[in-house]
């Protein structure tokens, strides 16, 4: 009785093991599409823009003056990019630091059972639907010097001096941080109510039953369960932190002189404006990889549990 | 048969989907030319001339259409840089200042060759000849005229006499006590809206044209000479004076050129160095709608004592037409429509062409400012075209970011001069 269950199970094992070329064919047909599409759209801009990042190249026209590592040269040794790199990596050292600690707290303030928490989640998340110019224009009238914050601050503590929000180089990058938090933690608060929905109650309820507070329930059972969503919400925070442009864009194009320019608003200004796009194919392509070396060690080593335990009975 | 739920449900979406598809325009009979516009007038009295003018036209010719689209300035400018550098979707006519820009263009075989449109009927002939060499380049035209000025000092008549100063400046160091007159009675002296950058590179520029006059610029541009030499640095070192008095609004850093006219058209500050069209949009921003009024005064832009140029060199420029390769030759005689003189008379009475190119039509000027913009333009000596036009793109950016630099306090009169001065060498050696 038991050889014959265990000949079974072999028998079942190795079918599950031995390919079946139909349905490799089924699976490579329902994803042609998709990869055709992401080749159109995403691998095959980034050859070209790896190819033309050779170049010297003013966008009109075809590209013909190769100028070999020039333009990657160029690039490395800006200061004006070395800036940038820098304000990027301010905006990931403080969302790390601030935006997902603040939506942790939020989501467990919010997320369990408690009154009113639609409208909460509402709140929370309509920054993140409105488009990134709309957000931006809105908050360029919110820190204007003489209306907006300045007034309402103003009308509130009379001995306030009317800060330059926008304009003052060392605030610049504060104050769009602001914005960003506004505008994204409304992401990060629905992720980790979604994760937070995932962790049985009872565990949390033996824990306090043992006598740990509620303090001591968060911190010990929690927030390790929560683990596999703060892995993926700083992997997308760091990742967009890397790219950003619209906000800073519409806000102050990067100014002023510098003062709030990233990696994006950069490649933008001296690719596109300036006639240059063999220069900001190059940027371009450097961001890209900086990206990569970001992503592809995070997801091997950190995250690599995460997936693991997905699609197990 | 009855409809399944399934049947319905598809039937509805099918005829959602077909209802809310664009409608496709099939080949008229009628040969219809759409004329493709965009220009940047997006405040009165300019936006609804243009469309008038538009209008009118497609009232006389029925087979033309005309789709008009306004843009901002800076808008405009992104906009047309992406559709040129995609190479579909440019604009049958558009907004151009001429100059290097429009050169680069050219060079590319993106704006049509209007050489010999011009040629006919003598169109050519009844534009003021500076002007129309701004879009001219080795004996091609690529664009028309359709206003053109100068840039000058703006100012508020009263705030200056509740300063205590009875005469506009004539020289910088004049300027320079003005300033801190203004200054002592709690007055913003000067509002500028270097967000833009370009605002503030007039600053910059105009010094440049004081010192070095056209011998320095030529020099500079033709490689000859370069834009650290002597005239150029002191240009900065002047400017630096002048920051340094710290004498604009809070905020100029970030503030926008429609803010920085805003800012002085509500009274808040008292000089402005703009170009010729700053009444009509001081006049559409201003909290009251109609701006300083007879309040407004012009002055031109101050000697400075050491300089080879001549108090009479001016900034200036036009706005004028180019037209994309593609074009339709409807769009030519639209603009023919738009520049013949009874219409250039018109705006000019109402404030839209300010100046007008076409010969004759400023009979119709009575405002005293503009009087004596056109006076400081018939007695140029010099008429320089703003840097971030004539330029190139690459060394124009430069020069914006530069000269944005100097007012940020975070870079040296020489070390601009070196960067535009990198620029330079590296895009218009020829």
């Amino acid at each position: 009785m038991q050889a014959k269950a265990l000949a079974t199970s072999r028998a079942i094992s190795s079918a599950r093991v031995r390919p079946d070329r139909r349905r490799i064919a089924t699976a490579v047909l329902f994803l042609l599409p998709a990869f055709v599409i992401y080749s159109l759209l995403v691998l095959f801009p980034v050859v070209q823009a790896a190819y033309y990042g050779f170049y010297k190249w003013n966008g009109l026209g075809p590209a013909t003056d190769n100028v070999g590592w020039d333009n990657f040269n160029r690039v490395l040794h800006d200061s004006n990019f070395q800036t940038a790199l820098r304000h990027n990596v301010l905006i990931l050292v403080l969302s790390l630091l601030v935006q997902l600690p603040l939506a942790l707290s939020l989501a467990l303030i919010v997320g369990r059972q408690m009154r009113g928490r639609a409208v909460f989640r509402t709140i929370f998340f309509l920054p993140y639907v409105l488009s990134e110019v709309v957000a931006g224009v809105v908050w360029r009238f919110l820190y204007q010097p003489d209306s907006g914050l300045n007034q309402l601050i103003g009308n509130v503590y009379a001995d306030w001096r009317p800060r330059s929000w926008l304009g003052d180089t060392n605030l610049v990058m504060y104050s769009l941080f602001v914005v960003i938090t506004w505008k994204y933690i409304g992401f990060h608060i629905i992720l980790y109510m979604a994760g937070l929905q995932n962790i049985p109650r009872e565990l949390e309820e033996a824990a306090a039953l043992d006598g740990a507070g509620p303090l001591r329930v968060i911190r010990d059972v929690t927030i390790p369960l929560l683990g596999p969503t703060v892995r993926l919400s700083a992997f997308l925070s760091v990742l967009g932190s890397l790219q950003f442009f619209d906000v800073i864009w519409v806000m102050t194009t990067g100014g002023p002189v510098g003062a709030s320019e990233t990696m994006a608003t950069y490649m933008y200004r001296f690719g596109f404006q300036r006639f240059q796009l063999g220069y900001g194919a190059a940027v371009s392509l450097v961001i890209f990889l900086l990206c990569l070396a970001f992503a592809l060690p995070y997801q091997r080593l950190v995250m690599r549990r995460d997936y693991e335990y997905s699609g197990t009975a | 048969m009855r409809a399944t739920r399934r049947q319905v449900l598809l039937g509805t979406t099918a005829v959602a989907a077909a209802a809310a598809m664009p409608k496709i325009e099939f080949a008229r009979a009628a040969d219809q030319t759409t004329i493709e516009w965009w220009h940047i007038s997006q405040n009165d009295p300019g936006l609804t001339a243009f469309q008038d003018a538009a209008n009118a036209y497609m009232a006389d010719h029925p087979d033309v259409k005309i789709n008009v689209t306004v843009l901002a300035n800076e808008d405009f400018k992104a906009k047309l840089a992406t559709v040129m550098q995609g190479g579909s979707g440019v604009p049958d006519m558009f907004q151009s200042w001429g100059g290097g820009v429009l050169y680069q263009y050219a060079d590319a075989g993106l704006v049509r060759d209007i050489t010999a449109d011009l040629a006919k009927d003598d169109w050519g002939t009844t534009f003021n000849p500076a002007a129309l060499g701004l879009y001219a380049n080795n004996g091609k035209n690529y664009g028309v005229p359709w206003d053109m000025g100068i840039v000058g000092m703006w100012y508020n008549k009263s705030l200056f006499t509740k300063a205590g100063i009875d005469a506009p400046p004539t020289t910088w160091d004049e300027l320079l006590d003005d300033v801190k007159k203004l200054q002592a009675a709690k007055i913003t002296p000067i509002a500028v809206g270097e967000g833009d950058k370009w605002p503030g590179h007039f600053w910059w520029v105009y010094q440049a044209i004081r010192m070095g006059g056209k011998s320095a610029f030529d020099a500079a541009y033709t490689r000859k000479g370069k834009f650290t030499d002597q005239p150029f640095i002191d240009a900065g070192k002047n400017l630096k004076a002048l920051i340094d008095l710290k004498p604009f609004q809070d905020g100029f850093l970030a503030a926008t050129y429609n803010e920085a006219d805003t800012y002085m058209a509500n009274g808040n500050a008292a000089m402005e160095l703009m170009g010729q069209w700053l009444p009509g949009n001081q006049k559409a921003l201003a909290e009251n709608k109609t701006g300083l009024g007879d309040d407004l005064g012009f002055f031109p832009f101050p000697g400075v004592d050491g300089g080879a140029g001549q108090p009479t060199d001016v900034l200036g420029g036009c706005d004028g037409f180019a037209f994309s390769a593609k074009a339709p030759d409807a769009a030519l005689d639209f603009a023919r429509y738009i520049t013949a003189r009874k219409v250039q008379t018109d705006m000019a009475g109402n404030g839209v062409a300010v100046l007008p190119t076409v010969n004759g039509a400023d009979s119709a000027i009575d405002d005293p400012n503009l009087k004596a913009v056109a006076e400081a333009l018939k007695s140029a000596t010099y008429l320089q075209l703003y840097y971030d036009q004539f330029l190139p793109p690459a060394v124009g950016g430069v020069v914006n970011d530069a000269t944005q630099q100097l007012f940020a306090g975070t870079a040296s009169p020489e070390e601009i001069a070196q960067t535009i001065e990198d620029s330079a060498a590296q895009e218009l050696a020829s």
